[in-house]
């Protein structure tokens, strides 16, 4: 049996520092979403919503938040949160409903408004709270955690500070005509090179920022779509997998990892096995895919994931990029839409958007950026306290 | 007058000058040792049952990273006035198999550092009021 879904529409409201209520750049991404999918709201059964934990109660209920103010139609809601990852589980629930067959369209939406800095944990002394204590104790913010990856591929791997102003640069320059993107300077090396420090090695351009902004899929079953459509982009695979013990790499915001002294660590590690259990599912491997969106969180980790989806082994990230592989024009096209470099997080809303731009690039819309024939595309994101996300799409 | 000196959090780790060691807790079935103290059943799958007991934690282990913050991180870290960057290091100990955060004492320069060195548990200031000074643990390089 298939366990393919449709994709028969995508939107999204452009990233940006807007200010406004989050509720406004959902409904503008279900607006597009619809309209390119070519359906009447009324048409769709079910909603999955990514939470937002910056804005108060509406945004714990995301998907009534959005049922309401696309006015009230009796239809059934989840709303879900999984951090950075929240944007994929909710995916997984609309297209756990529809293979299930209790419903033949489902509308899956995330929207975030952010505050300006640093990702700070919320209010109150809370000293059980492993949130709370990182800060407190070890002054560690999310930046620490990139710094520490980041550091550790320059003394294993021999990664240089070229070598992530290389990735910021490479994704300006993909992303500096995306009409969604925040951000549309292309860098010089020198130019990011010349920004501050902020967790050495680490500079200010090489870490992504947080961003408004918002996304959403219409997701249908395939008998639905072959009445409505032709040739659609089809969900092959969603990953939501956790880590299994013991997570022995050092994850935020955690103070330690797991302990591998009795339990011997897994072959394959948690990022590793995050696309591992998405190629499994769509029976495709790495060798298989015209692009990938990833989760570039800094510029370095960007050289991780070219490892932990398979794209090369450990180590050889730094040759990949050097060679041009990842750039468009290149043997495997990363971060076209420009990645969260070029668009700042919005956490419910960043695992949806990777998810539109794979659809635009399949359907090959994608405008100056379009990876030639792109077939096959996959996603990788990890979310705080253990969330894998990944989705491949096909066409 | 001096001040009293007090650690930043409870029953994290000893208090000994000399030698101080991380408190964590271990499983005797599964051989798996846990840091913080936060879990009430071992987190190692089907060992639920075991009994877990307080241990003292290896004193050393070998830097598996470290990064230095050049801005001020937000609260609840209360930041020196006027910000000094400060460095966090990742540790690995070598009996416990366990990889463990902490700052970088004051007084090593972060950049003699090399991933894989031998790093050993220190207790350093985190902040200081007007009647305490708070410590927690740092890693500082063994010496040579």
């Amino acid at each position: 049996m298939s366990n393919e879904v449709a994709v028969l529409g995508v939107g999204m409201h452009p990233w940006g520092k807007w200010g406004r209520n989050f509720v406004e750049y959902g409904v503008h991404a279900i607006h597009a979403a619809l309209e390119d999918a070519d359906l009447d709201y009324r048409k769709v059964e079910f909603i999955a919503g990514a939470d937002t934990m910056r804005n108060g109660y509406p945004g714990y209920v995301a998907a009534a938040t959005f049922a309401k103010a696309m006015g009230w139609t009796g239809i059934p809601v989840a709303s879900c949160y999984a951090a950075c990852a929240s944007g994929a589980t909710a995916m997984e629930i609309a297209r756990t409903r529809i293979l299930a067959g209790m419903c033949d369209v489902a509308l899956v939406v995330g929207a975030d408004t952010t505050p300006k800095g640093f990702l700070a944990p919320s209010k109150g002394e809370r000293q059980l709270d492993p949130d709370w204590l990182r800060f407190h104790l070890l002054g560690a913010t999310n930046p620490t955690y990139f710094g520490l990856y980041a550091r550790r591929r320059m003394d294993l791997f021999g990664a240089t500070e070229e070598d992530f102003a290389h990735i910021k640069v490479k994704n300006s320059r993909h992303g500096a005509t995306n009409p969604n993107a925040r951000y549309k300077k292309v860098f010089t090396q020198e130019e990011v090179l010349g920004s501050p420090l902020v967790a050495d090695p680490l500079r200010l351009f090489e870490i992504c920022a947080t961003s408004d902004g918002g996304a959403a899929v219409i997701l249908s079953s395939l008998d639905f779509a072959k009445k409505h459509t032709s040739n659609p982009v089809r969900i092959a695979a969603i990953s939501t997998v956790t880590p299994t013990f013991p997570n022995t790499v050092i994850d935020m915001p955690e103070f330690s990892t797991d302990s591998a002294a009795g339990i011997p660590a897994p072959d394959r590690g948690f990022k590793d096995s995050v696309a591992a259990a998405a190629y499994e599912e769509a029976g495709i491997g790495p060798r298989d895919l015209s692009l990938a969106e990833v989760y570039d969180l800094s510029s370095a980790l960007e050289l991780d994931w070219y490892e932990n989806i398979g794209l090369c082994k450990p180590g050889e990230a730094e040759r990949l990029l050097r060679d041009g592989d990842t750039a468009i024009g290149g043997r495997i096209p990363v971060n076209a839409s420009g990645g969260l470099g070029c668009f700042g997080e919005a956490v419910p809303a960043q695992a949806i958007a990777q998810v539109c731009e794979l659809v635009w690039q399949l359907r090959g819309q994608a405008g100056d950026r379009q990876v030639a024939d792109a077939k096959v595309g996959i996603t990788a994101n990890q979310g705080l306290f253990g969330h894998g996300s990944s989705v491949i799409c096909v066409r | 007058m001096t001040k009293n000196r007090v650690p930043a959090i409870e029953g994290w780790f000893t208090l000994d000058d000399s030698n101080p060691q991380l408190l964590g807790l271990r499983d005797p079935e599964s051989n798996t040792y846990f840091f913080p103290k936060d879990v009430s059943v071992s987190r190692a799958p089907g060992h639920s049952q075991a009994k877990l007991e307080e241990v003292a934690l290896s004193r050393t282990g070998k830097l598996w990273s470290y990064t230095t913050n050049h801005y001020k991180p937000p609260a609840p870290y209360v930041s020196a006035d006027p910000f000094e960057p400060y460095t966090v290091a990742a540790v690995e100990l070598g009996k416990e198999r366990i990889v463990i955060l902490g700052q970088l004492a004051d007084e090593v320069d972060p950049t003699d550092l090399q991933v894989g060195q031998e790093m050993e548990v220190t207790l350093g200031t985190l902040y200081e009021d007007d009647e305490n000074e708070y410590l927690v643990w740092k890693w500082k390089p063994v010496a040579a």
